[in-house]
């Protein structure tokens, strides 16, 4: 399951989406929302994407993982809009056969996907608000 | 030609509108587009980096231009 949505994310339905006969390891990520950045107090985060280019840029990763590691199933699931404080913007999970391959192939998604897919956040703080690491 | 480029977050806050009519010459590259956008919006050169994609993918800077494809501006992402 690779997708954006609007709706809060269902972890149950992303984890049992990659249960599988051939594996012996399931490892999660979950993207929360913290309450705040370098001391600030975040509100909320506000999340942009490019659609159609975010969810081939998930698929690319999906490709890129099943190369690197012997990946029965994998979901990638991102929020779009306005996210509350603890809500969840992504859920990853990963199934392999054994459990060090799903926890490096499950850190190679969410790092690879904080680097190439088009989506931005915006946080927004009590007296302002930023594009997250849009200046260096 | 003339183009019209879409542009998403910080890029789009800079322009203050989602999409952007520029007229560059025929066979321009993303390079040249670059310069053009630069110019004419200095914030865009404070950013940690400007990528571009044409149908959805990356492209280089070395990548030419047609009027007929969609051009999107890909400022810094922070997804996840």
């Amino acid at each position: 399951m690779i997708k954006l949505t609007k709706d809060p994310i269902d972890v149950n339905e992303v984890i049992s989406s990659v249960y599988d006969a051939g594996a012996g390891a399931v490892d999660v990520f979950i993207g929360s929302v913290r309450n705040k950045t370098s001391e600030k107090k975040v509100v909320k985060l506000e999340f942009e994407a490019y659609e159609k280019m975010a969810v081939s840029e998930m698929e690319k990763i999906a490709v890129g993982a099943r190369e690197k590691w012997p990946v029965c199933k994998l979901s990638i699931v991102h929020r779009v809009g306005e996210l509350g404080l603890g809500e969840l913007p992504v859920v990853i999970a990963v199934s392999t056969p054994h459990r060090s391959d799903a926890f490096e192939a499950c850190r190679y998604i969410i790092d690879t996907l904080k680097q190439t897919v088009p989506i931005w956040k915006k946080e927004v703080f009590e007296d302002g608000e930023v594009w997250v690491a849009a200046h260096p | 030609m003339e183009l019209e480029v879409i542009l998403f977050g910080i890029a789009k806050d800079i322009v203050g509108s989602s999409k952007l009519k520029l007229k560059l010459h025929d066979g321009a590259s993303v390079k040249t587009l670059k310069k053009q956008l630069i110019a004419q919006f200095p914030e865009m050169n404070k950013l940690k980096s400007i990528a571009f994609a044409v149908d959805t993918d990356y492209v280089d800077d070395n990548y030419q231009l047609r009027d007929n494809e969609e051009i999107v501006i890909i400022p810094p992402v922070s997804g996840g």
